[in-house]
């Protein structure tokens, strides 16, 4: 079943050197399955998640041939409605915990605020649901960090936190914009398993937005690979390093890797010829390649 | 080239006092790459620091060419043969001043003739050419600002160089050119390297031995081999190595 429909996405910007196109064009349908985008800076990976939510900020402009949240079009919606998706439908986890956090207000009031901001009800109500979520997301003393200040707690439960405040309405959608690129590894494998299981025990889409190639083939079912503004390749995560784009084999060959030790590294040879042409879209067997 | 010994690292006063790094020795031989990795608050960077002479609450012994170092003053005879690279090359550059002004300050401090041609030399050396001379940061990508960060390092034309996660902040297919920069550089100038990283591939590829910290100690010191055998004498680094290989679903 599709989530979310997305057809030919354009987010544009006015410069004095004439329109930047950060986006050119993507299209894509997501069901409830992990879905990785990858890509360098630039890429617009980012953007696209940004533009689904309606964060692109005039002078910016998006638009799109089809965008829709199950059958209903949610492109250029007024803020007023938007915000009713917002959080609510497709919630947004981003990549430093730092920068999320109010540092001004503790943890708990910060999710029970974004709870009741979308569910409303009665304030122990939401308290209930707040140590609800922290204690989904593994922390193990929820009390505790009710009421701690975001600067009291470490980068890894930082992250838990956003990702429990995020999920508190219980949305269709989670994107996910470099979620544990700011994590220790240790600490990266627990945050994953958690959205892994929100995944398959909820049901919910993830849209997870990463530069980290090898992390995306292990954790995703399927991987989009953006090169300047547009998808250039699309296919099953386990099929990953038998990537058929020159450009994803080219991200691929750079990487450093411990079990094949090389002199020198290859280095990527962009072409233009990149940023037009098709789409490499491998035939998908099944709908969910990765198997929910 | 370098030798650590019992190296104690703390910041503020009892009761507040933290011990970032408690015991480390270690030393690194002229023309080697050593690695230092280690999650975030092991105390890496921090050794880093101390020896280049940014921290100054210190204990035990830094030897730099067989010098042993104060932890207050350092000389000038210390800054031409240590330089560093940082890790933030977008926060590393002075954002107003152009290329040749950021080289040829450097070249002056370092009380050097012949400004002009050594800029072009530098230029040179890190594969950026000399019509970058005249560009102010926001005019370069983060590879190239990185390459104008090596080059300001190269310019006192040190014997060691110490690398804080010098491609963390990059693209892949950016951090295999400036690597490839990186080992190109050593082979040339005959430099040695320390370099901290919290991606074992990088310090697998780079370097020839390794320290592996926790909690602001020394757990393992290895060679490269044992690391890509995976065949670590402390959990910790087992676990480590495991965890880096990536994700396995649980």
């Amino acid at each position: 079943m599709t989530l979310l429909s997305v057809r030919n996405l354009r987010v544009t910007f006015p410069t004095r050197q004439g329109t930047f196109e950060a986006v050119r064009g993507v299209s894509f349908d997501l069901g409830r399955e992990r879905l990785g985008v990858v890509g360098e800076s630039g890429s617009g990976k980012s953007m696209t998640g940004r533009a689904i939510l309606g964060l692109v900020r005039p002078p910016g402009r998006v638009t799109a041939d089809r965008m829709e949240l199950d059958g209903q079009s949610i492109l250029n919606l007024p803020e007023r409605r938007m915000r009713r998706i917002r959080g609510r439908r497709i919630s947004m986890v981003m990549q430093d915990p730092k920068f999320s956090l109010n540092p001004v207000m503790t943890v708990g009031d910060q999710i029970m605020e974004a709870y009741r901001l979308h569910a409303g009800g009665a304030k122990h109500a939401a308290r209930d649901k707040a140590l609800e979520m922290l204690r989904a997301v593994q922390i193990r003393d929820p009390e505790r960090v009710m009421a701690a200040y975001p600067h009291e707690v470490s980068g890894g439960m930082g992250q838990r936190i956003m990702i429990a405040m995020m999920l508190a309405p219980d949305p269709e959608i989670l994107i996910a914009d470099e979620p544990t690129s700011a994590l220790d590894v240790s600490v990266r494998t627990e945050v994953l398993n958690i959205m892994d299981r929100l995944v398959r025990d909820r049901g919910m889409g993830l849209i997870f937005i990463s530069h980290d190639l090898n992390l995306v083939a292990q954790f995703c079912d399927r991987v989009l690979i953006m090169y300047a503004g547009r998808i250039v390749e699309t296919l099953a995560a386990k099929d990953l390093h038998q990537a058929r784009h020159p450009y994803t084999q080219g991200l691929l060959n750079s990487l450093p890797r411990l079990d094949a030790p090389q002199d020198r590294l290859p280095v990527l040879q962009r072409q233009d010829a990149w940023r037009e042409g098709d789409t490499i879209t491998q035939s998908l067997d099944t709908e969910f390649p990765g198997g929910l | 080239m370098l030798t650590v010994e019992n190296l104690n690292v703390w910041f503020g006063h009892p009761p507040d006092r933290v011990d970032a790094v408690q015991d480390a020795s270690f030393t690194v031989p002229q023309g080697e790459s050593f690695g230092l990795v280690g999650e975030s608050g092991s105390g890496k960077s921090t050794i880093l620091r101390a020896i280049a002479g940014l921290i100054d609450t210190w204990s035990g012994t830094i030897a730099v060419a067989g010098k042993p170092q104060s932890a207050r003053k350092r000389d000038r005879a210390f800054f031409k043969t240590v330089q560093m690279v940082f890790q933030d090359p977008y926060a590393s550059l002075h954002p107003r001043h152009s290329v040749d002004a950021v080289l040829s300050e450097t070249l002056r401090l370092q009380g050097m003739d012949d400004i002009d041609r050594r800029i072009a030399r530098l230029l040179d050396d890190v594969g950026l050419g000399r019509g970058f001379c005249f560009r102010y940061p926001h005019q370069l990508s983060g590879g190239q600002r990185q390459r104008v960060a090596i080059a300001r390092a190269l310019a006192a034309e040190p014997r060691l160089l110490l690398l804080d996660e010098p491609t963390s902040a990059l693209d892949v297919s950016v951090q295999a050119e400036i690597l490839n920069l990186l080992a190109d550089l050593r082979a040339e100038h005959g430099l040695t390297y320390v370099m901290v990283s919290h991606d074992l591939a990088v310090v697998g590829h780079m370097c020839d031995r390794l320290a592996v910290m926790q909690a602001g100690r020394i757990v393992e010191v290895m060679g490269v081999t044992a690391l890509r055998q995976g065949t670590a004498q402390q959990e910790y680094t087992r676990q480590l190595i495991a965890a880096s290989r990536g994700y396995a679903r649980a």
